[in-house]
């Protein structure tokens, strides 16, 4: 009858997980506690340079320049605003996708699948920054630079290559993990005994999962990037 | 396995994670120098910080020798703004910052929670080498043309980065800003094991609720700087590209020397909301872990539990969350709209709330307490004194009206080194000698220790307390010489000579403790396990100092809070956190 009673002051749910011993997160293994809260802390790095970049734009004294004319293609014969943006954004979204079914296969232990999935993702990344450096190579060539700009106020070339920079800096190094950790599933790696930097144990594919965690974030940063500097 | 079969609620779950052992070292460059055991890394960042803070020593003589004797020492004022920056650069970030989370946090956290090890010790070893990479930047910044930066360690541009200030074209300012992104990208690798072990990585029996309010505090400070360095991180990144490629983020439209600068179209003030939205967290990134660790001096020196150790918990949380909405009351004089000032006034002096009740809650523990007057309760009483001063001036700065005719003033130099300067060197003094046999296995010096404790305290107090009053005499800060102030009493000079004399004095005895630590290494009398009696577990290792992986091939099993102390009926006046007492373990 006791142990009734003291069951029933038990608290439950995320209560419990806190008031208790070892674990705050219960089902939440090191390596994935570890990148949420580095993602919190790169949510607001992030943060902090598209609020930089908002207040640039408010204390500048020049014209801000129309992105729909700055980021437009000659395609054709025809202007087609944000085209390349367009084409950009869409091939994330998808890198996400495919990465979300690598997890969900990385889940089900599929090795070949899993690898394949992750180094279709790594090539939609890498095709994303290169055609980022072809947006960085057109608007070198038009004249933009870090401190000036023919289209307007100086500080639209100083928050564009400052924000799309450390954007693709992420993307990059998250194509290199990507490589890595498709490889070594890929030969097999994951499936052997034994713990090494990112596995602790035959069959952990728990590394793909994480990867995801941060590829996801990197997307969901671009949405904003987009919104805010493209679409505004 | 022991389990316990008396009472209930003493009941320990099971291992929810398998028992990790941390890698072995192969070699004597893994096991000495690229180490990543938390213990010895917590060493390494400890000396490399009192090593660069020895510097930022002999900066603030060398300012004191200028302020105080004028007619004997002359600096350049280019110079004298050298010394200011690079001490308060030195002081804040790569030496408190740096002891209290790279230092305490590294040895205090696994120990305290009943880890073995911090999660990811690779992770945690080469934050270590980053930090030690920022350092060796900051320190190279002294030998370039130019010298380091003057620009004053708020770095407040526009002034940073132009030919006025010393460094500011030369690569002063260059080194300054890629030392503080390295320090903060070695911050982050370490800050993410401190959260993650205290999260997840405790063992059996160690509720949130029953950790040492030392780790509360370093865990509270570490995810504030986790979210807090992101502001001083862009900001640098920033001022790097305006100085380096000649962006305008920070810098308006200017002249100087009468011709017109590139720069156009920047706001210098979000600068000042970046740095301070990172500088105004980093005061209680300081703060907090020596709340944490002077609560848990005086519980243990007084062999009384803490009072209202809930309280105290949510005191910490709460001054976390207080501190990020705060910021601007350091921005009064920037020409904000008092609408503003109504706001960051309100929640700057709500803040004094839960810091009141840490310290009422610290004078309680104390009321009628079996106090030994040893060396960490000493400074920790000098802590609660030294803190109490200074964060009465600062409700003066605080407020508005009172802030405006005070600003810029040797006050605000008084305010500031007593609440974030002195009371937590005081505790990390204390913290030394109250650790340091766990460290060594030896106590260091008692004779010594009375020496540096009087000297420290009384000075200080010679230091700081004059310096209020010739800060409201009109005495500004930041001034090499005050050459004819036909304004100022003649006072000003004696208290400013005095002033000098009681730093010179001050400083020399931190010599002496320095080599208090390394003779007492050697010389010091022998502690045993746990010289205190203290409850919490880290003086419950098998070894002194502890192994490699601290506990023996069990993790301790915790049953209790680690205030235990004078427990009626108990056969000691205290009880270990690891005692099941009253119930009786049984082997099965």
């Amino acid at each position: 009858m006791a142990e009734t009673i003291l069951h029933a002051k038990r608290p439950e749910g995320i209560v419990a997980d806190w008031s208790s011993d070892q674990r705050a997160f219960k089902r939440i293994s090191w390596g994935k506690a570890m990148m949420w809260i580095f993602l919190l802390s790169d949510t607001f790095v992030f943060s902090i340079f598209l609020l930089g970049y908002m207040s640039a734009r408010n204390s500048t004294q020049s014209e801000w320049p129309d992105t729909d004319k700055v980021f437009s293609l000659h395609v054709g014969g025809v202007e087609l605003p944000l085209l390349l943006i367009a084409i950009m954004t869409f091939i994330l979204i998808s890198s996400s996708g495919t990465m979300a079914m690598a997890v969900r296969c990385g889940y089900a232990r599929a090795r070949r699948p899993t690898a394949a999935l992750m180094a279709l993702t790594a090539l939609l990344g890498a095709s994303f920054v290169g055609m980022q450096a072809f947006e960085w190579a057109k608007l070198i060539s038009e004249g933009v630079r870090p401190w000036s700009n023919p289209f307007g106020a100086p500080q639209f070339g100083a928050s564009f290559f400052m924000i799309t920079g450390f954007h693709g800096t992420h993307v990059s190094f998250g194509v290199l993990f990507l490589i890595i950790i498709a490889a070594k599933i890929w030969r097999g790696e994951f499936d052997r005994p034994g713990r090494t930097w990112l596995k602790s144990g035959a069959g952990d594919y728990e590394a793909v999962e994480i990867m995801g965690l941060y590829w996801h974030f990197v997307d969901l940063v671009w949405v904003f990037i987009f919104a805010f500097f493209y679409l505004w | 396995m022991v389990e316990v079969t008396d009472r209930p609620d003493t009941q320990v779950p099971p291992a929810e994670v398998p028992d990790v052992h941390p890698p072995h070292a192969h070699s004597w460059l893994s096991r000495w120098v690229f180490s990543q055991d938390a213990k010895y890394i917590a060493i390494q960042y400890s000396g490399t910080a009192i090593a660069i803070g020895l510097v930022a020593l002999v900066l603030s003589w060398l300012m004191r020798l200028q302020l105080g004797f004028p007619d004997l020492v002359s600096f350049s004022p280019e110079a004298y703004y050298q010394f200011i920056t690079m001490h308060g650069m030195i002081m804040v970030v790569y030496l408190l910052t740096a002891i209290f989370l790279g230092g305490f946090g590294n040895y205090l956290i696994p120990l305290m929670v009943g880890a073995r090890d911090m999660v990811f010790p690779f992770v945690n070893m080469l934050s270590y080498w980053i930090y030690l990479l920022a350092v060796l930047v900051l320190v190279a910044s002294f030998f370039v043309p130019g010298g380091p930066t003057g620009a004053g360690w708020t770095l407040y541009p526009p002034q940073a980065i132009l030919s006025g200030t010393p460094g500011g074209r030369d690569a002063g300012i260059i080194l300054m800003l890629l030392s503080l992104i390295l320090f903060i990208i070695g911050f982050t690798m370490g800050g993410l094991n401190y959260a993650v072990t205290v999260l997840q990585g405790r063992t059996r029996g160690m509720t949130l609720m029953r950790m040492p309010l030392t780790i509360w505090g370093i865990f509270t400070a570490t995810v504030m700087a986790l979210l807090a360095f992101p502001a001083l991180f862009v900001a640098c990144v920033m001022l790097l590209f305006d100085r380096l490629l000649g962006t305008s983020f920070f810098m308006p439209t200017l002249v100087e020397m009468g011709q017109r600068l590139e720069y156009g179209g920047g706001s210098p003030i979000v600068f000042q909301h970046l740095f301070w939205f990172f500088g105004h967290p980093e005061v209680y990134i300081v703060a907090l872990p020596a709340f944490g660790i002077v609560s848990d001096l005086i519980s243990v020196h007084a062999r009384k539990n803490i009072f209202g150790y809930r309280m105290m918990v949510w005191a910490i949380i709460g001054i976390g969350a207080l501190s990020f909405v705060v910021w601007a009351h350091h921005m009064y004089v920037s020409g904000m709209h008092p609408y503003f000032g109504f706001f960051f006034a309100t929640t700057t002096l709500i803040i004094a709330v839960p810091t009141a009740i840490k310290v009422y809650n610290w004078i309680l523990t104390l009321w009628r307490g079996d106090i030994h007057l040893t060396l960490p309760m000493l400074f920790s009483i000098a802590f609660i004194v030294t803190f109490v001063n200074g964060g009465l001036t600062g409700l003066f700065l605080g407020n508005v009206v009172v802030d405006v005719p005070l600003s810029d003033t040797m006050f605000v130099v008084a305010h500031f080194h007593m609440v974030m300067g002195l009371a937590p060197l005081m505790v990390i003094f204390g913290a030394i000698y109250h650790w340091y046999p766990k460290i060594t296995g030896r106590m260091l010096n008692h004779r010594m220790g009375l020496i540096h404790f009087w000297v420290t305290f009384v000075g200080a107090y010679a230091i700081f307390f004059p310096m209020h009053y010739i800060g409201l005499a009109g005495v500004p800060r930041r001034y090499s010489e005050l050459g004819d102030t036909p304004y100022l009493t003649a006072s000003v000079a004696g208290l400013n000579a005095f002033i000098t004399i009681a730093a010179l004095v001050v400083g020399a005895v931190q010599i002496m403790f320095l080599f208090n630590l390394l003779w007492s290494a050697r010389h010091g009398q022998r502690a045993g396990g746990n010289p205190w009696r203290a409850a919490s577990l880290e003086w419950q290792t098998p070894d002194t100092p502890p192994r490699h992986g601290n506990w023996s091939d069990e993790l301790p099993v915790v049953y209790r809070w680690a205030y235990d102390y004078s427990v009626p009926g108990a056969p000691e006046d205290f009880i270990a956190q690891n005692d099941p007492w009253p119930a009786r373990p049984v082997q099965p």
